[in-house]
């Protein structure tokens, strides 16, 4: 017993001891995110240029005015959430569909299931980089596979003597996929990173399905088979409120992840052609370390950080409701 | 206790006399050079063996792929970083460099060393001088390059091709000396309906860093545009005039003839789409011009020539001719802690002797005496057209707000390329878009 005590009178006590294992976090977390977060705030209120060797000087909001009254930064918004709407939307759809495909025992499941995550486990610069070629118009890859079917078509009708109006059609139809033009276009550009982002990050949203669907009793599945429910009613009233809030989860994560989308733009298409495909976090990249208006980019970062932070609320405030209902 | 301090003793005293030996070690000098990912930075490498040879001095290419290049060394300047004693960065960089301070003022040891008479003018301007006439140099001409053209001479001197094209366009079919040439050119040999398809010309159109710009800003300036007034940094009336207009227009139309999906062209597009035989004629710096010479890369090795960009006559009947300044010059880093070294360096990079080895590993020199010499313009056949460029070279803003300026260029232009907005609409934003940039900056004030 004598011993235990003086053993403890010249050790830690119990709060020193978690001290000692909190402060290296605490340390690590205040060096590296909060005092960053709080010195952008500040920067967000000054005429500031990193490459410059002047200090920062207040200027109140004026960085902020200016970002609201430039035009071109309600495009970047627009821009922006016409992808988020469009890629989530898809990625949604085709995700919790290879879900439910693959909610069954069948052979090579895990060999499917695993082969169908490679997209999400790549580099976002290595997928921009091959999508730049394969989206390309001149030497493509997706405009031959898009040319194939019209062009085999063609040479079939052609074979079998078919009328010379189809056979020409067919024709037609396998020069017209050849020739789409994928990165260039201002309204194909936007719809061009909507397929590379849906390609990259479906598998996401299809792994959080599965582990939504796959945590679902049998037991309720048996109990409506009893009660003869339809496949619909399954769906509707067992299978969608179960596995709501891991798919909101899915959306909050993808939803906040394509509103910053900045690696794929930047590799496929610079933000062009013109400013069509110019997010606001590529124009954030352009101020912060092209313009070097590190005052200004820190102001569209925390208006950024203000959207994100709104809609992910809207999120959770649905993701507990599901919850509660679940 | 006896027996540790046997241990113990013994220790120590190795342990002094270790660091009296590393302490007392002649320190190493080692230079670090900061360059774009490009054959180039290898030229370089190889160069500088001769380099450390004679001197001792070791010297290391940091190569950064072009997309993160500008960004990385800028970054490294704002931490005031002496990771970099030599920065072989772009004209346009000049201004950021001399206005922030990180870059040494070195007018006065070129002066010294005769490094201001040694080199050629043009390109010791555009690449070295800081404000431009004001005697103040910041870099040193490392290669030095410029905008041009290569061509297939296999089409060209086609009987069959020569005798259709004059028949069409009334003229002799040979490399063209004004832009309306070019145009009709290009428009003769567009063939998209072909098989293989050939396209007219490839050019820059793309949106990445400064591709449309170098490509444009030369069409602009021939046709007797310009981006404004470089002692009042006025532009409106100036970047949007009616010349100004009518070039972008032209550049715009001459698109046409380029292969599909060109609007996000720059020199490697350019380069490949030669290279498959996709144009009769491409646009790109001089410096990547060996890639179409390769006979493993390009099949056409054999039947390419090469020409400088033409000029056109204003409908002032002015005959006007300026071409885009590419290339790069050394800057030493005012972080750096080697910086006697580094202007060893360059003065010895700078020799004619060195110039001409770094000519016949691949570079583009500038020394004066080189680029005058047989032994130059016969070395590869892309040269006689380079040294003719050389006259007629002009460059970007190369203010400290020149990345703003640049990048404003780039959307609009672009945006009229791909027909997002008219060549005028193009020209009145950018140039309000463009005095408001110089208005924030204070230039109006002064």
């Amino acid at each position: 017993m004598r011993g235990e005590v003086s053993f403890r009178s010249k050790s830690l006590s119990d709060y020193q001891l978690k001290m000692m294992f909190i402060m290296p976090t605490i340390i690590l977390l205040i060096v590296m995110n909060i005092f960053p977060l709080l010195w952008s705030l500040v920067l967000s209120f000054s005429d500031y240029s990193a490459i410059n060797s002047q200090a920062p000087d207040f200027i109140g909001t004026k960085n902020y005015i200016r970002i609201f009254s430039q035009k071109a930064t309600w495009s970047y918004f627009v821009t922006t959430a016409y992808f988020v709407v469009l890629a989530v939307a898809a990625q949604f759809i085709i995700g919790f569909g290879l879900a439910l495909l693959l909610n069954r025992e069948f052979q090579g499941k895990g060999l499917i299931t695993t082969l169908m995550l490679i997209p999400m486990m790549l580099s976002p610069v290595v997928v921009g980089l091959f999508w730049r070629f394969i989206l390309d118009s001149s030497w493509g890859l997706f405009n031959y596979l898009l040319s194939l079917g019209p062009a085999v078509l063609h040479k079939i009708t052609a074979a079998l003597h078919f009328p010379s109006g189809i056979v020409s059609w067919f024709k037609d139809a396998a020069s017209n996929a050849r020739g789409i033009i994928w990165l260039t276009r201002p309204k194909a550009a936007l719809f061009s990173l909507v397929i590379i982002d849906t390609w990259m990050w479906s598998p996401f949203m299809m792994l959080l399905s599965l582990a939504g669907l796959s945590a679902i009793p049998k037991y309720l599945y048996e109990a409506a088979e009893i009660d003869r429910a339809s496949t619909w009613f399954k769906f509707r009233h067992i299978t969608f409120p179960l596995v709501a809030p891991l798919l909101l989860i899915a959306l909050l994560f993808r939803t906040m992840d394509a509103f910053k989308l900045f690696d794929l733009v930047y590799i496929a298409t610079a933000g062009g052609p013109g400013s069509a495909t110019e997010t606001v976090s590529m124009n954030l990249y352009r101020r912060a370390f092209q313009d070097y208006n590190t005052g200004e980019s820190c102001a569209l970062a925390y208006i950024l950080l203000i959207f994100i932070i709104a809609l992910s609320n809207i999120y959770i405030k649905y993701l507990n409701k599901a919850k509660g209902n679940a | 206790m006896k027996r540790s301090l046997k241990i113990y003793i013994p220790l120590f005293v190795c342990l002094m006399a270790l660091l009296i030996v590393i302490g007392c070690a002649k320190k190493e000098t080692t230079l670090t050079l900061v360059w774009a990912e490009w054959d180039p930075a290898n030229f370089l490498v190889e160069l500088a063996k001769d380099f450390t040879e004679e001197t001792g001095i070791k010297v290391v290419v940091d190569p950064i792929p072009w997309g993160q290049f500008e960004t990385k060394v800028f970054t490294a300047f704002a931490a005031k970083s002496d990771t970099y004693d030599i920065v072989i960065g772009d004209s346009q960089w000049l201004g950021r460099g001399a206005e922030g301070g990180h870059y040494v003022e070195l007018t006065e040891w070129m002066k010294t060393t005769g490094l201001d008479k040694s080199m050629s003018p043009k390109a010791l301007k555009y690449l070295g001088e800081y404000p431009k006439e004001s005697g103040k140099y910041y870099a040193v001409p490392a290669e030095t390059d410029c905008n041009g053209f290569a061509y297939r001479r296999d089409l060209f001197e086609d009987p069959k091709e020569m005798e259709d094209f004059k028949e069409k366009y009334g003229y002799d079919l040979a490399v063209p000396e004004t832009y309306t040439q070019m145009k009709n050119i290009a428009e003769f040999f567009h063939r998209p309906d072909a098989e293989p398809p050939l396209y007219g010309i490839a050019m820059w159109l793309g949106k990445d860093y400064d591709a449309i710009t170098m490509g444009f800003q030369q069409v602009m300036w021939s046709f007797g545009g310009s981006y404004g007034d470089p002692k009042t940094y006025k532009v409106d009336g100036i970047l949007n005039s009616d010349e100004g207009v009518k070039a972008l227009e032209f550049y715009v139309d001459l698109a046409k003839f380029t292969p599909p999906g060109s609007e996000n062209y720059y020199w490697n597009e350019c380069l490949t789409a030669f290279q498959q035989g996709k144009v009769s004629m491409a646009m790109d710096f001089f410096a990547f011009f060996p890639g179409l010479l390769a006979e493993d890369k390009s099949p056409y090795a054999d039947s390419t020539g090469f020409f400088a960009a033409p000029g056109q006559v204003g409908e002032d009947g002015e005959f006007r001719r300026y071409i885009s300044m590419g290339g790069q010059g050394m800057s030493i880093s005012s972080y750096s802690k080697n910086k006697e070294a580094a202007k060893q360096f360059i003065n010895w990079f700078c020799k004619p002797k060195n110039q001409l080895k770094w000519a016949k590993l691949g570079g583009l020199a500038a020394s004066s005496q080189v680029l005058e010499s047989e032994e130059f313009l016969k070395m590869n056949p892309f040269n006689p057209a380079f040294v003719e460029s050389l006259k007629y070279v002009r460059d970007f803003w190369a203010v400290p707000e020149y990345a703003e300026l640049l990048q404003r260029c780039q959307t609009n232009w672009n945006a009229a390329v791909t027909g997002q907005m008219t060549a005028k609409e193009a020209m009145d934003k950018l140039a309000k878009e463009h005095e408001e940039i110089f208005r924030n900056a204070g230039y109006y004030d002064k």
